[in-house]
């Protein structure tokens, strides 16, 4: 299908983003670009998304995007709040969520989650903010849906540090981690899509978004990217996708203060 | 008549009583007056009812060098008015607790008051860096900081157990992650009734639990609302602990899912109205997002930093 109009490639990300989220889904949002895409599809497809944030709002409805997990527009639109202990011993870790999408700083080949440092632990070269909720919600959600922008940096041979855990070195980790979730099934950048190898949990790079070369694609991957036998090219965005997003953009992310 | 220059306030935990503040007492009519604050009832003798005492002499006599201090609140309701006051009355060598460090922690530990950090995400929200932490951690600036790390749901449960009064908590986390193994306050534990291998994350029990509330009454009972996070917890878990509120009002008429904290579980109350901005007190003000974003320029590098606080906390008021 022919896209009617140009469209940037962080536009695309968003977008095939919010396609993967379900109307009535119980979706555990990160802030950032997760947070766009949700509210992106609760503009499209799926009104009726149930979007928790970790500060506690439960079913929050934001009429424009939260700069924080803990903004007013949350918490009034929420159809409750609870405490923070609440939400990670009695929501998060008994597997009550559906879907847990998350950015990070980076990922590796197994989709685990570096946002604590860059360097080593203990004389780091950037010391990033660290785990929040991220490490149980990668852990116990049924599936995990990841987005970040994909280049050398963010796709390293190697993590100097793993926050949260994807399929930790391979096949079985998380069970022998007792992790109770499936862990990642798709990871959204803003050049396409990868999704685990069922059997060996490699991520393999799987949908290609148009407009997008493949070279830039290897050359923006830190390890030797494995590439699905049937290369799929991403839908583009439709014309009221694109609407919806630059109406979510628009509309800015500062419910203004005071 | 006869007075006797003497306070006492109540420490929760240890159920004794020290001498740290001047007031007068007067025997003849059995109350406690505080000396510079009118003749405000402090206390009945023999109630466990929390004072309601000015910031500044909360936090002098509630709070010591060395100390470990928790300031809580989840993106709301952040204890910051106490945080400023912390920094003029330069305290040192503090251990802080905070899920969130936030602007807060940034201020604290940029103006030298902070030596270990105990915390889960350590950056501005939706903005980016905390750059006085960053420069803390990464270059050892002011003072080296000393790190205890955690995911949210693990200082969440430390704080669980610290308020259980139990020495640690359980929970199915950190396996398989960097923090396992670098963080001492987490260890493996089997489960004596499935043989599952889990983790226990040891009790947090600060000298001093801060968090800021909407509002409490004249007894000293304390009522908040809206994200109500971990500070509930966090003042139960505390030795002592002190909420800032909003306002002091008769009654605390009931709100839609709100917290209420008796009087007997807190130790001392100040009023400090606008006291989370440029966090929020739902209610009352909105969060400051633009402040927020500003803060990244203000304390990307030390001059404009320690420019800022001179002007907006040192020279303020408190």
């Amino acid at each position: 299908m022919e896209s009617a109009e140009m469209f940037t490639s962080d536009e695309m990300m968003s977008i095939a983003a919010a396609r993967q989220l379900s109307n009535n889904e119980v979706c555990f949002i990160g802030i950032g670009l997760p947070s766009k895409a949700a509210n992106l599809a609760r503009r499209l497809h799926a009104p009726d998304l149930i979007m928790i944030y970790e500060s506690g709002t439960l079913g929050a409805k934001p009429s424009r995007l939260p700069l924080s997990i803990g903004d007013g527009d949350l918490a009034e639109t929420a159809d409750t709040i609870v405490s923070v202990p609440e939400i990670f011993n009695y929501l998060l870790q008994p597997g009550r969520i559906d879907v847990g999408f998350l950015g990070a700083a980076q990922i590796d080949r197994f989709a685990n989650l570096n946002s604590t440092v860059i360097g080593t632990y203990r004389n780091p070269v950037v010391r990033l903010p660290g785990a929040g909720g991220a490490p149980e919600i990668a852990g116990a959600c049924k599936k995990v849906i990841v987005m970040l922008r994909q280049s050398p940096k963010s796709f390293p041979k190697e993590l100097p540090f793993i926050t949260s855990v994807g399929f930790g070195s391979g096949p079985g980790d998380r069970e022998k981690f007792g992790l109770k979730g499936a862990g990642p099934v798709m990871v959204i950048t803003d050049l396409g899509i990868l999704e685990p190898d069922p059997k060996t949990k490699e991520l393999v790079f799987t949908h290609l978004h148009p407009n997008i070369e493949i070279e830039k694609v290897i050359e923006s991957t830190g390890w030797n990217l494995r590439i699905a036998d049937q290369l799929e090219v991403t839908e583009p965005p439709t014309k009221e996708e694109l609407e919806a997003i630059r109406s979510l953009v628009a509309a800015g992310e500062l419910p203004l203060a005071r | 008549m006869m007075f006797l220059k003497i306070i006492l306030l109540r420490f929760t935990q240890r159920d004794t009583y020290i001498v740290c503040l001047t007031a007068h007492f007067s025997i003849m009519s059995d109350r406690w007056f505080l000396q510079g604050f009118g003749v405000r009832p402090l206390r009945q003798r023999g109630s466990h009812l929390a004072p309601i005492i000015p910031l500044s002499e909360a936090i002098g006599s509630l709070l010591n060098d060395g100390d470990t201090v928790a300031l809580e609140g989840f993106t709301h309701l952040i204890p910051m008015s106490a945080g400023h006051e912390i920094i003029r009355q330069h305290k040192t060598d503090l251990t802080v607790v905070r899920l969130t460090p936030d602007l807060i922690s940034d201020q604290l530990i940029g103006m030298g008051c902070v030596s270990k950090l105990v915390f889960s995400w350590g950056g501005n929200p939706g903005v980016g860096s905390l750059h006085r932490f960053r420069d803390a951690v990464e270059h050892g600036w002011p003072q080296p900081l000393e790190i205890d790390e955690h995911s949210h749901a693990g200082l969440t449960n430390r704080f669980i157990a610290g308020a259980s009064g139990l020495p640690f908590a359980v929970m199915r986390g950190y396996r398989g992650t960097g923090l396992d193994g670098v963080t001492p306050t987490v260890l493996p534990i089997t489960c004596p009734f499935t043989g599952e291998e889990l983790r226990a994350v040891a009790a947090v029990n600060p000298d001093l639990s801060v968090i800021h509330a909407q509002r409490a009454d004249r007894k000293g009972n304390v009522q908040l609302w809206g994200i109500v996070g971990i500070q509930k917890e966090a003042v139960l878990a505390g030795r002592r602990s002190l909420v800032t509120v909003e306002e002091i009002v008769d009654e605390l008429d009931p709100r839609p899912g709100h917290v209420v904290l008796p009087s007997w579980l807190v130790t001392a109350v100040a009023l400090s109205p606008r006291g989370s901005h440029p966090s929020y007190a739902a209610g009352y003000y909105q969060r400051d997002n633009d402040f927020y974003i500003a803060w990244d320029a203000i304390s990307r590098n030390r001059e404009t930093f320690l420019a800022w606080m001179s002007a907006n906390v040192l020279g303020g008021a408190s």
